[in-house]
């Protein structure tokens, strides 16, 4: 018998469900974008069948980490940039359950950039979402890595001369095989993407444009929106590599002057999770290491059986 | 010379084959019936550089090194010295002999390989004569032509064994099989030829007169050769630890690799993650998820899982992580041992954090410590952390077979079954209260699994509410930080009254003198206070291993009981002085420091020499490498 029944249990999924009572409401400011996020979540979650219990949402620090604070799922809010060391392991861990990762631009791209190119590099089974508005939120509007170049700020004062990062690009080239964009203003294509990426086997990034309404006023990024998927203009092959890198360089090169490219960028369907690829060399149990806790079939091993090498 | 006991010390350069040899020589002397203890010295590089393991066998327990050593065989170092390969690593002159002469004790023996130590070389350290006024029994052989002759040169290592085997009259048949055991084909009849040869040509060609021989000895029971390392890996093991993560580091990275390796075998997962705080939060997330998990590192390395360290102690995550200390600060002397990270470890992470620390002193205190953390980790939902250092982590000594021969606890402590969890408090949401502090037992909330039916809550290292809701309500602050804080009180109150105590005493009872010490200088202190009552003083020792939360009734018990006590540790700020003075509030007068920070661990003739200068009330220093850093008042 499993210890974890939650898991796998098919039931109807009342919409309702993924929603906390009354507490706590949401800290967001009047139309910040988080909220898109978070009603599209809200929406993808149910329509996928998963219950509340086999969901674990980690999230990292800033507006974007309160995520798992308004979505009535298993949830580890982390520190800042952590939370994909985590809920990597996490699903290592139970590979049944259903894992979501989510933070900000600053969070993911700036002091956790590094776990997102591991993360990335080494293709969990699991989703990335990035609340991407360009700015530091709950510290109050600094220059975040992907504000752009000339952006003034307190930390910036004179515009910062950097350029803005290529998250779409960078994550296609640490080897993630699912990488879409979507945007909060864009529900209906943001709940179908957030649905695809979930049933995704593999890392699945999600570069979510959230705008700020409070400290970035002053981005472009919101309209007008293009589906890359429904424009005539945008023909390419999501599973082509070489393709999906041209279409993200293109929407990286103009995302600030105007149109924002939004949809699939690149999917792979090919690849083997990390899970998959640690149990065909042997280095991961087929079955989830957690339930050997509950298992009392299980004969655990001892250290006294290794000692023939040191006699 | 103590006849006793033989201090073999095998010397050349790194990447000569000086481990494995010497690996096998202890076992081949353990298997004879000796206690061994083995200590290793080497420099942080791949290839070269002077490095030597000292393998010290008697028929009676061994705590320590010793002091000095009785038996040298020094190898040379083909990658720096051999021209005909025109192979040079490093700019340093590799001297096996020059360099481990000035602890070569009186009547000892010397076997040096004529073959790549120079005659200028010989000349230059005027070895005869020094040979004489020690009584030094001198043995040049050309144990690399020897090799050659029968194999590769890089065998002269068994030449060297076959050598000391045939001085020491030891028989070979230990040798022999251990060989057999850990290789195979040509290259084991080499070996054994080479072996054969070297110990005739020393029976049948030399005339020795030395007194110096292998010890008998005999065991009751099975034994086995392990490393701190060893035993701290399989009392996780042993635990039920399944999930480990990190990131390179050495010392750290010996416990990494032996559950790195053994781990697939027992439907384990280990992780080589980008970096340290990856590593130590992939513990965390692992745990979190219901799996028995731990990480580790090194000073440098460790000091970058400060951030998680403290995400576990807010969520409440059971986790062990392991801090192997080098000599600091930054990346110090990434090879040599010292015990200065204490504070680091003890205070590291913001806010009022805590944390279980234990500092085992020897290798079987290292496999019941990990145990312990895991049990008190997972009980009391904390983090634990087992400190110890460079010099517990390489050094093997031989343990009771038996002492291992235990059942395997693999419980999840205080985590809930969905049968548990429906009886369990739930807010009006249905949320789980998991981090209740109404019914708290211990400051210990129970918890429970993601995926489990009834049991969803949020955790958070924001201060939150029952159901884990970031709060900063003051009520609920004040009620949360103190259950919390509960959880140290109850685990020291669980250590004192229902389990057997991790410090260790030695020595009279009664004695009015104390030395007092902690981690690995634990075996040193014991057989420097033997030392020292055999020669008629009055002398006790404690060594504490609990250094959060703090054994306070035992230390203080102890201390009452001296008139004057000295503490004994590696490292230069008296940190372990300074956790006494704090715990316990007084005996600032009391305690004197006997300090060492050179790299090296202590030997017991310099802690009997600390206690002579420290009691003589003269005005003198030790004339080793040690510092007497006097009582307050002093």
């Amino acid at each position: 018998m499993s210890a974890f029944n939650a898991i796998g249990e098919e039931r109807e999924i009342d919409r309702d469900e993924f929603t906390p009572g009354v507490e706590p409401q949401p800290t967001w400011c009047p139309g910040c974008g988080d909220f898109g996020v978070l009603k599209s979540l809200k929406q993808a979650l149910p329509e996928i069948g998963k219950t509340p219990e086999e969901v674990l949402t980690v999230t990292g620090i800033g507006c974007s980490g309160k995520l798992n604070s308004y979505l009535d799922t298993y949830g580890f809010h982390t520190i800042h940039g952590r939370s994909l060391p985590v809920a990597r392991a996490a699903k290592l861990a139970n590979t049944d359950l259903e894992v979501i990762a989510a933070g900000g631009d600053g969070d993911g791209y700036g002091i956790g950039g590094n776990h997102f190119i591991h993360s990335a590099r080494e293709n969990h089974d699991m989703t990335y979402i990035v609340f991407n508005n360009e700015i530091f939120g709950l510290t109050k509007g600094q220059t975040s890595p992907t504000s752009p170049k000339g952006h003034k700020s307190k930390t910036q004062p004179s515009g910062s001369a950097k350029t803005p990062i290529r998250p779409l690009s960078q994550s296609l080239t640490a080897g993630a095989s699912y990488i879409a964009r979507t945007a909060a203003v864009n529900p209906n294509q943001a709940k179908e993407i957030i649905k695809e990426a979930i049933e995704h086997d593999g890392f699945a990034h999600i570069d979510f444009l959230t705008q700020c309404p409070t400290w970035n006023k002053d981005a472009r990024q919101y309209v007008p929106y293009v589906d890359v998927q429904e424009s005539d203009d945008y023909d390419f092959d999501v599973t082509n590599r070489e393709e999906a890198a041209e279409m993200m360089r293109e929407t990286e090169d103009v995302l600030n002057e105007g149109t924002v490219l939004t949809g699939r960028y690149y999917v792979d369907e090919d690849r083997p999770s990390y899970q998959a690829e640690k149990q065909a060399v042997g280095e991961m149990p087929d079955q989830p290491l957690a339930e050997r806790y509950f298992d009392d079939d299980v004969e655990w091993e001892r250290s006294y059986d290794l000692l023939e090498r040191h006699t | 010379m103590s006849s006793d006991e033989l201090i073999w010390r095998i010397a050349g350069g790194s990447g000569d084959g000086i481990d494995s040899t010497s690996q096998n020589f202890a076992k081949a002397l353990m298997r004879s019936g000796l206690d061994v203890f083995t200590h290793r010295h080497y420099p942080s590089r791949i290839r070269g550089g002077h490095t030597y393991v000292e393998i010290r066998a008697a028929d009676r327990e061994v705590q320590s090194r010793g002091d000095g050593y009785n038996f040298l065989l020094a190898l040379g170092d083909s990658f720096a010295r051999n021209p005909q390969e025109e192979a040079y690593y490093g700019n340093e002159e590799i001297k096996p002999l020059s360099e481990n002469l000035d602890d070569l004790r009186e009547g000892g023996i010397i076997v040096y390989d004529e073959g790549l130590v120079s005659e200028e070389d010989v000349e230059a350290i005027n070895l005869e004569e020094r040979a004489e006024a020690n009584d030094w029994h001198v043995f040049p052989m050309d144990l690399r032509s020897l090799a050659r002759d029968h194999g590769r040169e890089v065998m002269r290592n068994t030449a060297g064994v076959g050598v000391t085997a045939a001085l020491l009259e030891m028989d070979l048949e230990h040798i022999e099989d251990l060989m057999s055991d850990a290789m195979g084909g040509d290259i084991l009849e080499s070996n054994l030829e080479i072996l054969h040869e070297a110990y005739d040509i020393v029976t049948e060609e030399y005339d020795f007169e030395h007194d110096l021989r292998v010890p008998e000895g005999s065991h009751e029971t099975e034994q086995a050769l392990l490393s701190g390392s060893n035993a701290i890996a399989y009392g996780a093991i042993d635990a039920g630890c399944r999930f480990i993560a990190g990131y390179p580091m050495t010392p750290w990275t010996d416990v990494f690799t032996i559950l790195s390796q053994n781990f697939p075998d027992m439907g384990g997962v280990s992780e080589q993650v980008e970096d340290e705080i990856a590593a130590a939060a992939l513990a965390v997330g692992a745990s979190h998820a219901g799996v028995k998990a731990m990480s580790g590192s090194s000073g440098g390395g460790f000091a970058l899982m400060s951030e998680p360290l403290g995400l576990a102690e807010m969520t409440e995550t059971p986790l062990v992580l392991i801090e192997a200390m080098r000599a600091g600060p930054s990346t110090g002397m990434p090879t040599k041992p010292e015990q200065a990270d204490l504070e680091h470890v003890l205070y590291t992470s913001q806010g009022d954090s805590q944390r279980v620390v234990f500092a085992p002193g020897n290798i079987e205190e290292a496999y019941e410590q990990t145990r312990l953390a895991f049990e008190i980790a997972w009980d009391y939902q904390i983090p634990a952390i087992i400190i110890y250092d460079q010099k517990l982590s390489g050094e093997n000594t031989n343990v009771d077979v038996e002492f291992f021969d235990r059942e395997p606890k693999p419980d999840l402590g205080s985590t809930l079954t969905e049968d548990e969890l429906r009886e369990a408090a739930h807010d009006n949401s249905g949320k789980f209260k998991r981090f209740n502090h109404e019914d708290a037992e211990n400051g210990v909330s129970p918890r429970s699994l993601p995926g489990q039916k009834g049991g969803r809550y949020l955790a958070t290292g924001n201060e939150h509410s029952p159901v884990g809701h970031i709060s900063e309500d003051p009520d609920n602050r004040v009620a949360q930080m103190d259950r919390r804080l509960d959880k140290l009180e109850s685990i020291r109150r669980e250590l004192d009254e229902e389990r057997e105590s991790t410090q260790t005493y030695f020595g009279d009872e009664t004695a009015e003198y104390g030395i007092i010490t902690w981690g690995s200088s634990q075996g040193a202190v014991e057989e420097a206070i033997e030392r020292l009552n055999e020669n008629g003083h009055s002398v006790k020792g404690l060594s504490v291993s609990d250094m959060m939360p703090f054994p306070e009734q035992e230390v203080t018990e102890f201390l009452e009981s001296v008139d004057e006590a000295m503490v004994v540790e590696m490292n230069a700020t008296a940190q372990f002085r300074g956790l006494l003075q704090k715990e316990l509030g007084r005996f600032g007068e009391k305690l004197t420091s006997l300090l060492k920070y050179n790299g090296n661990p202590f030997e017991p003739a310099e802690i009997v020499e600390g206690y002579e200068v420290n009691l003589a009330d003269e005005d003198r220093e030790p004339t080793a490498q040690v510092r007497i850093e006097p009582a307050a008042g002093d």
